[in-house]
């Protein structure tokens, strides 16, 4: 009873529309120095990522003969030619790794995306209708956390046959339950709010409910949460191929040029530190952005 | 408390049920003949292929076959691995001690060095200390440790040629496994240099396999310690007086632990992914290297039982730190 009294908000005077919320959005994400680097990182390797075939230097799969493990140029008997040096088959480095950053982007996005709709989607559902399926859903859910993520989404592809989309469907699969949670708990809190009863009252359908009524005020952790599943999505993706079960070579896929160098680990330390090195800066910038995001986007870390 | 932990306790049942479901379902629902996967590449003729579907019971009703699976799951029969005709329950638990002894030194390693860090960024929060501290934290979030790895590797052992690549001890040494421990039982065995070998053979392994748990305590004991140095009683214990060792080592780390605990707790699922890869790179012969071992030699009847081993182990650590979380904080047992 007294927390209905307590409950009564001041009135809202900030401007309201699209560009006032991206305005002060950016105001808050520019606060964090960190943020705002990792997000200039993560565009200049998207700007890569498209322009690969215009930026790198020769093709990613051509096989220079005179010049097999030839160091990169600042060693003794580097190649002008090979800024980053070549692999055991005299194929440039930086160019498979500009290649490379396509590979790990289009995983990125698309399992974010995958994971994201048919999780909110489901937690929408869930959230929304309660009673049985809701429990149904909820134990599913718990079922899938249950099994260490990459554990499963490599038993996943090992069945469904090694290969970069079974690699990305496994992934996705695996991250979905994490949106579903949040989904659910977000309708949760929102569904008994005055305006979800105002417009039931009002006589919107459930779908327009869950979708326009709803969904855009459960927003702000799912977006956090894309972030963290990207990094954590393209992590992944490297670790498959690099136990094989990703991207198959000769795609230069960070993880799977990682797993063709690790013969050579101790005679050429260039084709091993420089994939995985790549890997480790994109996902620093993805979870630099994460942690921009979240505070930006976390009334309760707002100072103001 | 009681109600709370059996609550818990039942509600494992269905979950325990549809992990059996999943280890299960795996091989047979999704596409492709079980047999023919573990044929590989070789050819395998009609009547040969009609023999092993009926040997390994792929030729009965699924419920059947899953009513079977499910009661010799249940009295610790998992079936026999294809390669080795040894019982996948013995198997898991010869190697399992590895792993353990693995992810043990791995959780000491991140708190004695997660937890400090963590508070002392939290205390001089802004300064250049707590910036490089976070900043090291999030590079360990964002490490993908199968490169990691490898980086140490060609450090410690290819440049400095101060550890061993793979395995758990030299082959110089051989003595019967009492606790499971390398370390342990390499003591016990009283033979000289023993214990060292092992030590050596763990440090890299446990570096790789700690970073990432390291990274996220770090984290959240700064965050967890800002939250509680903000708090009423700690104005309160520094206005009377008390010093500052006292107030962040006694009074406020004591209630910051609590969400630590948990954060620790859930690492599990973290430190089985990232046994998988860490016994990988260093040929530690543990459940991870066994598991991706199994799923190549597509030895489905390894894979179904050590699925459905490490669920049941990670759901019940889960349980556990539930538990102990309610008995910390009773705060949360009646939301329940």
């Amino acid at each position: 009873m007294t927390d209905a009294i307590l409950e009564i908000q001041a009135p809202d005077t900030r401007p309201s529309g699209m560009r006032a919320m991206l305005a002060e959005f950016w105001f808050y994400f520019r606060e964090n120095r960190g943020a705002v680097i990792g997000l200039y990182v993560f565009v200049l390797i998207c700007f890569v990522a498209i322009f690969a075939s215009l930026i790198a230097p020769h093709g990613p799969a051509i096989q220079y003969r005179d010049a097999l493990l030839a160091p990169p140029v600042w060693q003794e008997g580097g190649d002008w030619r090979f800024l980053l040096g070549t692999d055991a088959v005299g194929r440039d480095i930086l160019s498979r790794l500009i290649h490379g950053a396509r590979y790990s982007l289009f995983v990125g996005c698309i399992v974010v995306s995958g994971a994201m709709v048919v999780g909110v989607v489901i937690g929408l559902i869930a959230g929304f209708f309660g009673g049985i399926i809701d429990t149904l859903i909820v134990r599913v859910m718990d079922i899938i956390l249950s099994f260490p993520s990459l554990l499963l989404a490599l038993v996943l592809v090992a069945v469904l046959g090694p290969s970069l989309t079974n690699a990305i469907i496994a992934i996705a699969i695996v991250q979905q339950p994490h949106y579903v949670r949040l989904t659910r708990a977000a309708v949760l809190s929102e569904k008994n709010e005055d305006y979800v009863t105002a417009a039931r009252v009002a006589g919107v359908g459930p779908l327009r409910l869950m979708g326009v009524t709803i969904l855009p005020n459960c927003l702000a952790p799912l977006i956090v949460q894309a972030a963290l599943s990207f990094s954590t999505a393209i992590l992944d993706a490297a670790a498959l191929g690099f136990l094989g079960m990703g991207a198959q070579p000769p795609i230069p896929e960070w993880g799977t040029m990682l797993a063709e160098a690790r013969e050579f680990i101790l005679r050429a330390w260039w084709v091993v530190t420089f994939p995985g090195l790549a890997i480790l800066i994109v996902v620093l910038a993805i979870n630099l952005m994460g942690d921009g995001l979240r505070d930006a986007l976390d009334p309760k870390l707002k100072r103001s | 408390m009681l109600a709370f932990i059996l609550r818990r306790l039942a509600l494992l049942i269905p979950t325990f049920i549809g992990i059996t479901i999943a280890a299960f379902g795996f091989i047979r629902i999704l596409p492709g003949d079980p047999v023919l996967l573990m044929a590989g590449e070789r050819g395998l003729s009609p009547e040969r292929h009609a023999e092993l579907m009926h040997e390994l019971g792929y030729d009965r009703p699924l419920y059947e076959q899953y009513f079977d699976f499910l009661t010799s799951a249940v009295s610790g029969d998992l079936g026999h691995s294809v390669v080795t005709k040894r019982p996948v329950f013995e198997e898991f638990f010869t190697l399992f001690p590895a792993t353990l002894e693995l992810s043990i030194c791995a959780i000491l390693f991140a708190v004695i060095l997660g937890v400090p860090a963590g508070v002392v960024a939290a205390t001089r929060r802004g300064s250049w200390l707590d910036q490089s501290v976070m900043g090291a934290a999030l590079v360990g979030y964002s490490m993908p440790i199968f490169w990691w790895g490898l980086l140490l590797i060609i450090l410690f052992s290819g440049i400095l040629g101060w550890t061993p690549v793979s395995g758990r001890i030299s082959l110089l040494y051989y003595f019967p496994p009492v606790t499971g421990s390398m370390l342990i039982d390499s003591l016990l065995s009283g033979q000289k240099g023993a214990f060292a070998s092992a030590l050596s053979h763990l440090i890299l392994p446990t570096i790789v396999l700690g970073t990432i748990p390291l990274a996220v305590i770090a984290r959240q004991t700064r965050s967890a310690m800002l939250e509680v140095l903000g708090e009423d009683y700690i104005r309160t214990a520094r206005a009377k007086g008390m010093s500052t060792a006292r107030v962040v080592g006694v009074h406020a780390l004591r209630n910051a632990l609590i969400p630590v605990v948990t954060t620790i707790g859930l690492q599990t699922g973290v430190l089985i992914t990232g046994a998988i890869l860490t016994e990988t790179i260093f040929s530690w012969p543990g459940i991870g290297k066994w598991m991706v071992d199994s799923i190549f030699r597509r030895d489905y009847p390894s894979v179904q039982g050590g699925l459905l081993l490490i669920a049941t182990m990670v759901m019940i650590v889960n349980l556990v730190v539930d538990v102990l979380y309610g008995l910390i904080n009773p705060r949360i047992r009646r939301m329940g």
